[in-house]
């Protein structure tokens, strides 16, 4: 398992953060309770299986919903 | 395609401000309709593109969003050919939207100071022993690296050799340097003013108590609280009702304008922005005060508090005994003095440590037949005299007289809340000490302020005897005092003060009063390790400082007092616009937009008001 913290442009809307978070639990390998989307500090911070779905897969779901990247820290865990 | 729309918002924004003005220009000035319609056409078009695009990816996730209404309502504006309206509501609603990024940036700018401290790079040793530069991701437990001055200190780690003095104030908020040398303890994130040291690294990333500071208050921010809850609950379901609503409007009236004039007006803007904004700024400023606050559940406990109780001990104390009394009944005092130091040199008792620290240098002798007597001191042989140290029932099994002199001292000292040690030489009594332990300084006007901010009740809980307790809670005007209390017996005593409704909140030393911190609403270690005292507390204050509770107080106070009255507001701008729209001739959906966006920036300017909190 990996632990990731992503960095995203300023978040404005709370509503954002549904989506954020609906769009990257969709993903397969995603562990779904332990998503955070951080409102204020525009960063998502997520557990995941390394050998279902990569980082760039969970980044590539937030960017096609609008929300840019910024950068990602990875850890294992 | 979408996200290009989405990223040019702001000139989108720009755009369209551009082609409303000339239209304006055009019709009033050159009475040239038809330009003016082409004008305001095209804004309303391109305004409305990032506004929908947003409207469907909330319906993809099943939220009906706010751009939702707004969408819905330019679409009806269209139908009607209300160009001037349509363009005029997505104009405001893009505008809004800027502004209202750029001020809850600085509402979030306390944070990103704080974020902004954390180290990037460090020096580290390589293989072959030289130092080299290394994103600070590359640094694990066990390196070795070399902090120049100026620089920050990466990680957390123990200095291995070298000296200088570190300014620790982003983990302690105290901004005077403390000296390090080999040994020391240095923090990630504090400051090398002066020096160069190699340190090896016990904790990175982060493990690191700045680290887990900026995730603390990170996710604090975010938590929310009843009152945030049921906002979330309410506006699930108060934005589709005003879909409904409006739908209603539109099939009894059969006036589309009507309709989508309630659909702009009845958004609940203010109403979701304005609790968050509060919780933000007042988090953030507690962040650069020193005080952490975790989340908004205890800003709302804490505002409303009723009794604070404190442990003594290390909390209202210092917890380190001192010598404050003393009297002694002999002409060759150095000698009695070196005597008395000698013999608790042997022991590790508080109260011998504490004479001996009183004594200071003084010539030492060797001390021959050490006998403890259990409850009572140490008799002991020193160059041929027999030295008693301890208690008066130690001087009464060894027969010691004691003066009415000393017995009229003995009990001055007692009253005085002191622990006694008698000391006689030869069977005679030379040297009378009264060890207590002190006060921190300024605690007494800290806990003046917190009565000032409307605490009701202070009280002292504490293992001590009734004697000492009483006397601590005279001399700082609590208003209860309860000694004899086993950790248990603290946490009953506040399970009884719940039981009666009250919030309560305990400041002990987070490492056995542990079950009180829990139990209480808010729970506030003052452990200087500061790992505990992190993940025990509700209200962290740095480096255990007394004199942030105070500011704490009065700053959840005024969060709280600033989240109510942003919910007035929000509120209160809803139900006036839906009120003018049916007994008003002037209200429309332009100024319905431009009222909102306006209260909008007014619940975020609120809300920055308390970055500048200041007790």
């Amino acid at each position: 398992m990996q632990k990731a913290t992503i960095q995203l442009e300023t978040l404005t809307c709370p509503s954002c953060m549904q989506k954020i978070e609906n769009g990257v639990k969709s993903l397969d390998g995603v562990d779904k309770k332990s998503i955070k989307v951080l409102f204020n500090s525009s960063k998502v911070r997520v557990e995941y299986d390394d050998e279902k779905v990569s980082i760039k897969d969970i980044e590539n779901a937030i960017d096609k919903l609008g929300y840019e990247v910024i950068k990602s820290q990875v850890k294992a865990l | 395609m979408q996200k290009a729309i989405l990223r040019s918002k702001n000139h989108i924004t720009i755009i369209s401000a551009i082609l409303i003005i000339s239209a304006f220009i055009s019709k009033l000035g050159f009475e040239n309709e038809e330009i003016a319609i082409i004008a305001l056409i095209i804004a309303s078009s391109l305004g409305v593109a990032p506004i929908a695009i947003q409207a469907y990816q909330a319906l993809k996730v099943k939220v009906v969003s706010i751009d939702v209404l707004v969408t819905i309502a330019v679409i009806g504006a269209f139908i009607i050919r209300n160009f001037e309206e349509s363009a005029i509501v997505t104009f405001l609603f893009l505008f809004g939207a800027f502004l209202e990024q750029r001020t809850l940036n600085k509402t979030r700018s306390a944070i990103r100071e704080l974020t902004k401290m954390s180290p990037e790079s460090a020096l580290k040793q390589m293989e072959n022993g030289e130092f080299e530069e290394v994103e600070i991701d590359e640094v694990d437990v066990g390196d070795i690296l070399l902090v120049k001055t100026g620089a920050k200190i990466p990680v957390d780690g123990t200095v291995l050799t070298g000296e200088g003095h570190i300014n620790e104030a982003s983990i302690t908020g105290e901004a005077v340097p403390v000296s390090k040398k080999k040994d020391s303890g240095v923090y990630a994130g504090t400051i090398l003013e002066n020096g160069t040291i190699q340190i090896i690294a016990d904790r990175v990333g982060e493990d690191t108590t700045f680290g887990k500071i900026i995730e603390l208050v990170e996710e604090a921010q975010d938590s929310k609280s009843e009152a945030e809850r049921f906002i979330d609950r309410f506006s699930k379901y108060y934005t589709p009702a005003v879909l409904v609503l409006s739908f209603i409007v539109w099939i009894f009236s059969r006036d589309i304008e009507l309709a989508i004039t309630i659909l702009v007006l009845g958004c609940p803007g203010a109403l979701v922005i304005g609790v968050p904004v509060s919780n933000v700024a007042g988090i953030g400023n507690g962040a650069r005060h020193g005080v952490l606050l975790k989340g908004s559940e205890v800003i709302s406990d804490f505002s409303r508090l009723d009794t604070m109780v404190f442990d003594k001990t290390g909390t209202l104390t210092i917890g380190n005994p001192k010598v404050a009394d003393k009297e002694i009944y002999a002409d060759n005092v150095n000698e009695v003095l070196g005597y008395l130091a000698s013999v608790e040199k042997e022991s590790d008792h508080p109260l011998a440590k504490a004479v001996v620290e009183y004594i200071g240098d003084i010539k030492l002798y060797t001390v021959e037949k050490t006998d403890v007597v259990k409850g009572g001191g140490i008799v002991a042989h020193v160059e041929g005299h027999k030295v008693a140290v301890g208690n008066v029932a130690l001087m009464e099994q060894e027969n010691i007289l004691l003066s009415e002199k000393a017995r009229a001292d003995i009990a001055r000292f007692e009253k005085n809340g002191n622990s006694l040690v008698l000391t006689s030489v030869d069977g005679e009594l030379k040297a009378l000490m009264g060890i207590r332990d002190q006060i921190r300084p300024g605690v007494k006007d800290d806990l003046k302020k917190l009565k000032k901010l409307g605490v009701k009740n202070l009280v002292v809980l504490s293992g001590d005897n009734q004697g000492t307790v009483d006397l601590v809670a005279r001399e700082l005007g609590l208003t209860e005092a309860h000694g004899h209390m086993l950790p248990e017996d603290k946490a009953t005593y506040i399970k009884e003060l719940q039981e009666k409704g009250q919030i309560v909140a305990f400041v002990g030393d987070g490492v056995n009063d542990s079950p009180s911190l829990a139990l209480a609403q808010i729970g506030i270690a003052m452990g200087n390790g500061t790992d505990v005292a992190i993940e025990t507390s509700d209200v962290v204050l740095m480096n255990s400082d007394f004199s942030r509770l105070p500011h704490a107080l009065g700053l959840t106070k005024a969060t709280a007092n600033n989240m109510l009255q942003n919910i007035i507001i929000a509120v209160g701008v809803v139900l006036v616009l839906l009120a003018s729209v049916f007994f008003s001739e002037w209200m429309n959906m332009s100024i319905g937009m431009l009222v909102h966006e306006a209260s909008i920036l007014v619940v975020i300017l609120n809300g920055m008001r308390l970055l500048r909190y200041k007790l």
